[in-house]
């Protein structure tokens, strides 16, 4: 009855006396559901609601330069493995904004994505399949004075799941583009834009035996430089005292400096970046902890893989607290018709990654420091002593990969990819196994198209390794029925296991079916224990066995 | 709490309803990268009255790249025949946004390319998962959108640029 009344009320008020005629009005859903059955030998727990459900509605209206948007989330319950702090209320609208978009002013109120430069000393953002939204609440200002001159003010608090942080976010960030700024240089070669930012936090200091400075401040300095197919890109970050629960309480301050240099022309290109972090975590809560309330993101400097094997098992995520990476990617397409290059052209990519901790002294034990102890050695609590630019000895992550990736007819394309990877997991995942991981992968995709509309594509996989668990096996089918179906069977299996009682297979079947802009999808089978990462940041996916539907629509 | 639950849905209906009478969505006006790192508004993304296919993908979505590599191979046939651009808005962040121009030339792709490094764009679009394809009209209304790539999708995405350059209605 009220729904009624209110219903019939909206409709009058926002439909009928004109107010938002012409309005354009769209969003988007996706429900993601899972059903558990128990599983010992996979480590899948008996889990007493049977089932999980995230769900996200999104609606935008626009008019004019008006917007308005709010996104409804249930988690009824969560899904396994997303923070159980979702589960603290099943259904609400943690996200909604209004925006008004003038030629030289934006001004949003509510929620809002943020990202300055790089994002290193802030950035917001929401990655839903790792249940990551550090979507800041509060006002956003956007100006253009002047053609060339872009200026971005923001103040707010950070979203916590169901709650908001108790620290407050200040940001500033300029950028001149000097293209647009300058006439004589708008059809020069030659492309120039400088960018700096200065964030601040707030946060009450609280009762510690530690006095800790409320208002902690940073900034970054970024310049990009393009010359024909030259490209050059710096950013320097810097962070105040900001004694935290990731750095265990010390005063160091914080820095970090990523370069990337780039050359491209047709049928080849190649990028070098380099990058170092200090100290650098930050978050809107000392006390933060996993992926919760970060105001910076920090890109890790390894290729982000898309076959299962090399994905899940032993990823790589940038270690906030030290960490020294270098990185090189090139791509070379040999052209079609020549003897090596074939009828249809051949494609070539490589990736070297190489990424160590900083040399580090510690002046103060982990034990001193966790005793909340000041020692006469280390008055200032700094903790240890490191230079940015001096790699240690002990390699976090190293990464050579190649892919080939060829089309032989009409109806035939394979990419044959191989991957080698050393990883640190005792640092990078927090095992205790005490060496690294060396690991080899191989990968032979294969698409045949059988007609216009059906087509089969084929994976096999397989890692040798000594170490953790051994050989994986890695195999998958599915046959797409363009432009609706796909029906996906595929099978992974650990036989390298050295315990002979893990030697487990992990079949999954699924169904897919797309219309226009929904898609619909059943799976029944095993999920593998597995880190699952979006842009380096990563979340433990839980072994599972059950049937997941996944439903994405967009209007 | 209570008043939220009431009042949301009910506006959330009439919204509904209002989507449903709306004559043409346009693209919304959001600020993305160009490729050497300068700001451009989607709001002017335009073909002189032919019809845009947008494309989001990146750098490490494997369909995505399936789909634009078999649309490039054909691409220069389609801007001859129906006058149509390829629009691709990379979804990659500062991990991979670099990488991007180094991808694009070296698979020599002649779409033209912005990057959308915190997925501003991808919000104002309603897209849940890359690759996601939508068809824009002479007039700058979007017309079509589909989400995933089956190989096989792209004639089906030609069959209805024809229909838009010829000015048929898709619907």
């Amino acid at each position: 009855m009220v729904i009624g009344t209110l219903f019939i009320t909206s409709r009058h008020v926002f439909a009928q006396n004109g107010l938002l005629e012409g309005a354009q009005v769209h969003g988007n859903f996706e429900i993601y559901a899972q059903q558990y059955n128990e599983d010992s030998l996979i480590g899948a727990p008996n889990v007493p609601e049977k089932s999980g459900m995230n769900a996200f509605g999104n609606i935008i209206v626009t008019k004019g330069k008006f917007t308005t948007g709010a996104r409804i989330e249930a988690y009824t319950p969560p899904v396994q493995g997303f923070d159980p702090n979702f589960g603290l209320q099943p259904i609400g609208v943690p996200y909604r904004f209004v925006q008004y978009t003038g030629d030289q002013i934006d001004i949003t109120m509510g929620s809002f994505y943020e990202q300055f430069g790089n994002g290193m000393i802030l950035r917001s953002y929401e990655e839903r399949a790792l249940g990551l939204d550090n979507a800041f609440d509060g006002v956003r200002i956007r100006m253009n004075p002047y053609k060339g001159i872009y200026v971005k003010g923001i103040i707010g608090n950070q979203r916590f799941y169901w709650q908001k942080s108790t620290g407050y976010v200040r940001g500033f960030d300029g950028e001149i583009a000097l293209n647009e700024l300058l006439e004589a240089w708008a059809e020069s070669k030659l492309r120039l834009t400088f960018g700096g930012s200065f964030v601040s936090k707030y946060e009450e200091a609280g009762l510690r035996s530690l006095v800790y400075p409320e208002n902690v401040a940073s900034w970054a300095a970024r310049g990009q430089l393009n010359y024909g197919g030259f490209a050059f890109l710096a950013e320097y970050i810097y962070k105040f005292n900001d004694p935290n629960a990731d750095n265990r309480y010390i005063y160091r301050p914080g820095q970090g400096l990523l370069l990337s240099a780039t050359y491209s022309q047709k049928g080849f290109g190649i990028n070098l970046t380099a990058k170092t972090i200090d100290n650098m975590h930050f978050r809107s809560n000392r006390d933060g902890q996993l992926n919760d309330l970060f105001i910076n993101y920090l890109p890790p400097l390894s290729r982000q893989h898309t076959y299962n094997l090399a994905t899940t098992l032993y990823p790589y995520a940038t270690q906030p607290f030290g960490e020294i990476g270098i990185q090189g990617d090139i791509i070379y397409k040999i052209k079609r018709g020549t003897l090596l290059g074939g009828k249809y052209g051949t494609t070539i990519q490589g990736n070297v990654s190489l990424i160590n901790n900083l040399d580090t002294q510690n002046i103060s034990t982990h034990a001193q420091l966790e005793s909340d102890e000041f020692i006469d050695a280390d008055p200032g609590r700094q903790g240890y002593e490191a230079n940015i630019f001096t790699p240690g000895d002990e390699v976090y992550y190293q990464d050579f990969n190649i892919e080939i990736d060829r089309k032989f007819s009409k109806k035939f394309k394979l990419k044959t990819t191989y991957v080698y990877m050393v990883s640190n997991i005792d640092v990078t995942l927090g095992t205790a196994i005490g060496t690294n991981v060396y690991a080899h992968i191989g990968v032979l995709d294969g698409l045949y198209k059988v007609s216009r509309k059906h087509s089969i594509r084929t994976e096999l996989q397989h890692m040798w390794t000594e170490q953790d668990q051994g050989n994986w096996a890695f195999a998958m089918v599915e046959y797409g029925y363009s432009p609706h179906w796909f029906v996906t069977i595929l099978n992974q299996y650990n036989y390298g296991n050295p315990s002979a009682i893990l030697r487990l297979n992990y079949p999954t079947a699924q169904v897919a079916y797309v219309n226009n802009a929904t898609r619909v999808s059943l799976a029944y089978g095993r999920q593998r224990a597995g880190i699952f990462c979006v842009g380096g940041v990563c979340r433990p996916v839980p072994a599972a066995n059950g049937a997941t539907i996944s439903i994405t629509s967009s209007f | 709490m209570k008043i939220n639950a009431l009042i949301f849905p009910a506006i959330f209906f009439a919204f509904f309803e209002l989507s449903a009478q709306d004559g043409g969505r346009k693209i919304p006006d959001v600020t993305v990268k160009n490729l050497d790192n300068s700001s451009f508004q989607t709001g002017e993304i335009e073909n002189d009255g032919k019809p845009i296919i947008i494309n989001f993908w990146a750098t490490w979505c494997s369909p995505c790249k399936r789909e634009l590599n078999t649309i490039a191979e054909e691409y220069q046939d389609w801007v001859d025949e129906t006058g149509v651009k390829l629009v691709a808005i990379s979804i990659d962040d500062a991990r991979n946004m670099h990488k991007v121009k180094p991808y694009i030339d070296g698979q020599g792709w002649e779409y033209e390319v912005y990057i959308d490094p915190n997925a501003d764009f991808k919000r104002a679009m309603n897209v849940n998962n890359v690759p996601h394809t939508f068809l824009v009209d002479g007039e700058g209304n979007i017309v079509w959108q589909h989400n995933s790539y089956a190989p096989g999708d792209e004639m089906e995405l030609y069959d209805l640029v024809e229909k838009l350059a010829a000015g048929e209605s898709i619907n």
